[in-house]
């Protein structure tokens, strides 16, 4: 008989590689990614998915992994701030971001990077227009958000 | 967050047997955008939660017979960008294009939505003025009721123990029908609305019809202003008869004072706003 206390196995792929990991069904994924998996580049801030610090990609797609329970994502794809990179490579986006000052405490960025890399898969050339609507879910309390539109519209070109 | 069980169910019937054994002691969990945060907060207790990711037949939009039939675990984000739903109901898309977040409409579905019955929510208002049904199923079998028959009170709805919200049935919106929604944003713009109203509207030999209008964040649930509706229909098409039937909006709505105004300041931007989309329905506004 399941117990209230059980731990569950979720089977997914995280940056392109297979994992397995056991959670309490409360578990959430944010917390999943950085305590079990160790991939403490996602953030979690506001914890009620407003802030976008904690933006992951699930199936390709960006999501609030503060309010995303680990078990949703057995048999799913997620996509964390560590795998933007390729080939020791940085994206665009990140490159960018340190070119134009696109931060400084750095809490909202890993979310900022994953965001803008998600608009630009869909649509690499986006207007200043469609980064604003897209990026309006992503808070930073340092930059003033110059910086950042900045950053990701250098990185369209 | 307090423990609970998670049941993966990988059947329809089998979601509705565990609902059904549960009671009120299970909850669905779809999207959780809104189930995960209300967990957090500990403001819903539930030892059984049955996820509903893994159950085939509830995803995806169709048309039939001019209706648009959306399954309940259809996100908020294939809403807003479904040809068919621009096609047979924009004012359906601009609603929920209008929720959050892409972030959360990526996550957010159509019948956890609904179920989760925040009165400020977009896409209610939108659902009632296009008169939509939804259909709610049990392991004792299914029943239909129209969209506003579903909310019942504050974050409250009709569904019993047992049942879920399988599908929300959306008749065309009428050719030469406009339909308006606009949402009352004076804080951020991804914020829930201070004040939201839906209408739908034609001009028909000079006068108006087929008037429907729907409001929401202005009571404990979305309201349908059927006294301005019925004020409306059949007069001409001028900007004082708006006018006149927009204050009938008042005496229908009982707005909840918050961080986002008092309740006389939302009666007033529900009579303001009833104007303005009524006004952009007929043809009239900017």
């Amino acid at each position: 008989m399941t117990t209230l206390d059980a731990s569950y196995t979720v089977r997914l792929t995280v940056n392109g590689e297979p994992r397995e990991v056991q959670v309490p069904a409360r578990r959430t994924l944010v917390d999943m990614l950085r305590y079990d998996l160790d991939l403490t580049g996602t953030k979690e801030a506001c914890s009620v998915g407003v802030c976008g610090a904690c933006t992951v990609l699930l199936d390709g797609e960006i999501t609030a992994s503060c309010i995303t329970l680990a078990v949703q994502a057995d048999g799913e794809e997620v996509t964390t701030i560590e795998g933007i990179a390729q080939d020791g490579e940085l994206h665009p986006v990140q490159q960018s971001f340190i070119d134009h000052g696109g931060f400084q405490c750095g809490i909202c960025t890993s979310g900022q990077i994953v965001a803008a890399k998600s608009l630009l898969d869909a649509n690499p050339s986006p207007t200043e227009e469609q980064v604003k609507a897209w990026m309006m879910g992503n808070l930073c309390r340092c930059t003033g958000y110059y910086q950042i539109l900045e950053s990701i519209m250098k990185a369209v070109r | 967050m307090r423990d609970f069980i998670y049941h993966a169910p990988t059947s329809l019937d089998e979601a509705l047997s565990l609902l059904e054994q549960y009671g009120e002691d299970a909850r669905p969990i779809a999207g959780g955008t809104a189930m995960v945060n209300l967990l957090k907060q500990n403001l819903v207790f539930a030892d059984h939660l049955v996820g509903l990711g893994k159950v085939p037949g509830l995803s995806g939009i169709s048309r039939s017979n001019g209706d648009l039939r959306i399954g309940a675990l259809t996100k908020h984000r294939e809403v807003e960008r479904s040809a068919d739903v621009a096609a047979a109901a924009p004012l359906l898309a601009e609603a929920y294009s209008r929720v959050a977040t892409v972030r959360i409409r990526n996550m957010a579905t159509v019948g956890g939505g609904l179920t989760h019955a925040d009165p400020a929510q977009d896409p209610p208002p939108a659902l009632m003025a296009l008169g939509a049904r939804v259909v709610l199923a049990s392991s004792g079998g299914t029943r239909e009721l129209p969209v506003e028959d579903l909310f019942v009170d504050y974050y409250e709805t009709a569904l019993q123990p047992g049942e879920l919200l399988t599908e929300v049935i959306v008749p065309a919106q009428s050719s030469d029908a406009r339909g308006v929604y606009l949402k009352f944003l004076p804080r951020t713009e991804d914020d829930y609305a201070t004040v939201a109203v839906a209408a739908i509207a034609s001009v028909e030999n000079g006068v108006c019809a087929g008037v429907r209008v729907a409001l929401g964040a202005v009571a404990p649930t979305p309201v349908r202003a059927t006294a301005v509706e019925a004020a409306l229909e059949g007069q001409p098409v001028t900007a004082d008869a708006i006018r006149s039937a927009a204050e009938a909006v008042a005496e229908q709505v009982d707005p909840l004072a918050d961080f986002r105004g008092s309740s006389d300041y939302k009666r007033d931007m529900a009579v303001v706003f009833t104007r303005r989309a009524l006004e952009q329905a007929l043809g009239l506004g900017q």
